[in-house]
């Protein structure tokens, strides 16, 4: 009877799995056909494949770039260079969105009509107009609104505004190493000072006010070391220069580039709309109970917020929130249009051309779109299990 | 006796697939084109342009295509198919122009291209001739001060184009002149010419036809001068693919028809008239003497088309670079018989 069983399911499973087994191996087919297929019409047209193109000069130069590169350079460093700002401008963008976002989403429940009307008016505005068009917005509307470089709004003569950038001061540092030191150091202590509150919170109910520690370990113990450690700090500050009769140029200090700006900011008000409104839905998914409970408990109202709402909120917000930190990351390709030496402009534009290697270049930017991706998606979804209900 | 004749119908046969093979392998070795027999099939050529350059290729609000470039398609589709209208125009980024060419998306490829040793030999291309001498250049605000690329100093900001030969030869002047400078590389002309504009860059450099062009487009373009300099040397072509020689040789011919038309004084006015003039040369450019169009598989009265319907070299700079006040001085791009450097192979 058992035996009858077991073949009876086996015979089952492998049922299941001859069209699976089958799906597979026709996708394999595919790709073999579509490669061999694309093999063979670049042989006929007399168009070679292959990446050593990468190690040559790039000879071309880059605006911003965060590492040192020119056009003596080779093609991989140019896509490093590319992929850098790449990151930059998401991770800028990502960043400004968060909390941008969770601000708008907030004010959205607000209790204040002007405040929840000024919101839901921001979210309908911003998300309903195609990005590129909000980029070449703030692009030149910001080049045509700002002043020429000699008119230059200046904030405390230490920092300038124009055309061609925003200009701020360059640290120079001494013994920055040691600096860096302190805060690792700093927040290695913070580690354990965590463990140790929750320790004693678990134990004998003590609360340890972690937080105010914490700050003072983060400021104090890098503000040490510029008394005793021998670190210290001065400013470069950057400088008009005149190169012909009416153009200026600011020297010295450290220039963000308006491409970079205008990306950057049409990034993040565009994708704060999405995250605003998954914050509205997180918070609002919370049932009300919860709260009543919490307070009927003696919680104060921001003991219920972090201990009870947000925890259950973040769980709802955390993973749309990921698809529209994948979606910044791909949008910030759009670059290209505005001049910001991003991947696409950089490795997929110049590079391409100058070296005609469209199907090796354009594999290498897919692939490395793809990898960006998948490790935001990596992180956030490790965050989402963290934050996920814990059955026991 | 039965089996025998069956075994002569039989060789019979074979013997006539034979010979018809034969005839047919014999036609693809000599003057079989995929392209042409394609275009023919089709009705039109297909032709990759610029997505507007003023001169050179650039549509009217009604999305007519004229320009120089423009003219080369229009020369081979009235060689090719008798009627200088019948091509589709394909409006293409600089970056994507090469691959619609290899892809086969576009056979000739008329769109202010750089000819280019890499071009030429690595990414399956043929450059097929020259219809504009030009150089890069640099345009700069009249009140700059600036009056020659010696006046260029360490930090000036300079925009341009991406994927162009242009982002390159400004390297090699900077370089070569030890300035520091600041590239600014758009995607399309259109922005760059807005962020010149506000000021983003102090200088635009580009090929000097191009400034010449894009000027117009400024808020104030007689604020705006380009520099006397040339630094690069820039022939701009038409292109095909590699690998279909007919092919390349009717389009290299169609533009030298153009330009030896000009020579001969041929042009879309007297061309039919000349049909018994005396000069052999101007005989065979009219399809009154020879059988050159047999050459590439065509009719003898194409080169007669190409002028008549299209025009020579002259007459079409005159109508879409002189006349539209772009260059009215043709500097190189004149016949060298009168000073510039416009030579062509005869056609005999």
């Amino acid at each position: 009877m058992n035996l009858k069983n077991l073949k009876l399911n086996l015979s089952n499973k492998n049922k299941d799995l001859i069209p699976q087994i089958l799906t597979v191996l026709f996708l394999i087919l595919v790709v073999i056909y579509f490669t061999i297929n694309a093999q063979s019409n670049m042989g006929n047209r007399g168009i070679s494949f292959g990446f050593g193109f990468l190690s040559q000069e790039s000879s071309f130069d880059i605006t911003f770039s965060l590492i040192d590169y020119d056009g003596s350079h080779t093609y991989a460093r140019a896509f490093l260079v590319g992929l850098l700002n790449t990151i930059l401008v998401s991770a800028i963008g990502i960043f400004f969105a968060t909390i941008l976002g969770v601000t708008i989403g907030i004010a959205r429940l607000s209790q204040n009509y002007l405040v929840a009307k000024s919101a839901e008016w921001y979210v309908e505005i911003f998300r309903n107009i195609p990005l590129i068009l909000q980029i070449f917005f703030w692009y030149f509307a910001a080049l045509r609104a700002l002043p020429l470089t000699v008119d230059s709004i200046n904030f405390y003569d230490i920092s300038f505004l124009n055309v061609k950038g925003w200009y701020v001061p360059k640290f120079v540092w001494t013994n920055f190493s040691i600096f860096i030191y302190s805060i690792i150091f700093a927040f290695i202590l913070i580690y354990f000072l965590s463990k140790y509150a929750q320790n004693q919170r678990d134990k004998f109910g003590k609360q340890i006010p972690t937080l105010y520690i914490s700050i003072l370990l983060i400021i104090g113990l890098p503000f040490l070391t510029f008394l005793i450690g021998g670190v210290s700090l001065s400013f470069e500050i950057p400088e008009l220069t005149q190169l012909s009769k009416t153009v200026y140029v600011y020297r010295g200090g450290v220039s963000i580039i308006p491409e970079l700006i205008s990306l950057a900011l049409a990034l993040s008000m565009y994708t704060a709309t999405f995250i605003a409104e998954n914050v509205r839905a997180g918070i609002l998914g919370v049932s009300k109970g919860q709260k009543e409970a919490a307070a009927s408990i003696g919680l104060t109202k921001g003991q219920i917020l972090k201990l009870v709402v947000m925890p259950q909120a973040l769980r709802i917000i955390i993973p749309p929130t990921t698809n529209q930190y994948l979606n910044l990351t791909k949008n910030s390709s759009l670059a290209a249009a505005i001049a910001y030496p991003d991947i696409v402009l950089v490795f997929a534009g110049t590079a391409l051309m100058q070296t005609g290697r469209a199907i090796e270049i354009i594999s290498i930017t897919m692939l490395t779109y793809l990898s960006l991706s998948l490790s935001i998606s990596v992180f956030m979804n490790w965050y989402n299990k963290k934050m996920a209900i814990k059955e026991k | 006796m039965i089996k025998s004749i069956k075994t002569w119908i039989l060789v019979g046969f074979a013997s006539l697939l034979l010979v018809a093979c034969g005839q047919g392998g014999g036609g693809a070795g000599s003057k079989k084109s995929k392209t042409l027999d394609n275009t023919k099939k089709a009705g039109f050529v297909k032709c990759g342009v610029s997505q507007g350059l003023p001169g050179f290729s650039n549509a009217d609000e009604a999305g007519n295509w004229t320009g120089i470039d423009v003219d080369v398609c229009r020369a081979v589709a009235a060689a090719v198919l008798g009627d200088a209208d019948k091509v589709k125009y394909t409006p293409l980024s600089a970056k994507e122009r090469f691959t619609a060419l290899t892809s086969g998306e576009i056979d000739v490829l008329a769109r202010n291209t750089t000819w280019t040793l890499s071009r030429d030999a690595d990414i399956g291309l043929t450059f097929v001739g020259v219809n504009f001498y030009d150089g890069q250049g640099f345009m700069v605000r009249k009140a700059s001060g600036i009056n020659s690329v010696n006046d260029f100093r360490d930090g000036i900001s300079a925009c341009t184009n991406t994927g162009t030969t242009t982002e390159l030869n400004m390297r090699d002047f900077f370089n070569s002149k030890n300035i520091k400078y600041e590239p600014i590389a758009f995607e399309k002309a259109d922005e760059v010419v807005q962020a010149y504009d506000a000021g983003r860059c102090d200088t635009y450099t580009t090929d000097k036809s191009g400034l010449a062009a894009q000027r117009t487009k400024l808020s104030n373009p007689d604020e705006h001068k380009v520099l006397p300099e040339t630094i690069s040397k820039e022939p701009l072509g038409p292109v095909v693919r590699q690998g279909d020689s007919v092919w390349e040789d009717i389009v290299r011919w169609s533009l030298n028809t153009m330009i030896e038309a000009e020579e001969y004084g041929v042009n879309s006015s007297n061309a039919s008239s000349l049909k018994d003039s005396d000069n052999p040369a101007i005989k065979r450019l009219v399809g009154a003497e020879g059988e050159l169009g047999a050459a590439f598989g065509l009719d003898n009265d194409w080169s007669l088309r190409i002028i008549e319907q299209v025009g020579n070299y002259g007459e079409s700079y005159k109508k879409h670079i002189a006349d539209t006040g772009i260059l009215p001085n043709r500097g190189p791009n004149e016949l060298w018989t009168k000073g510039g450097i416009l030579y062509v192979p005869p056609a005999r």
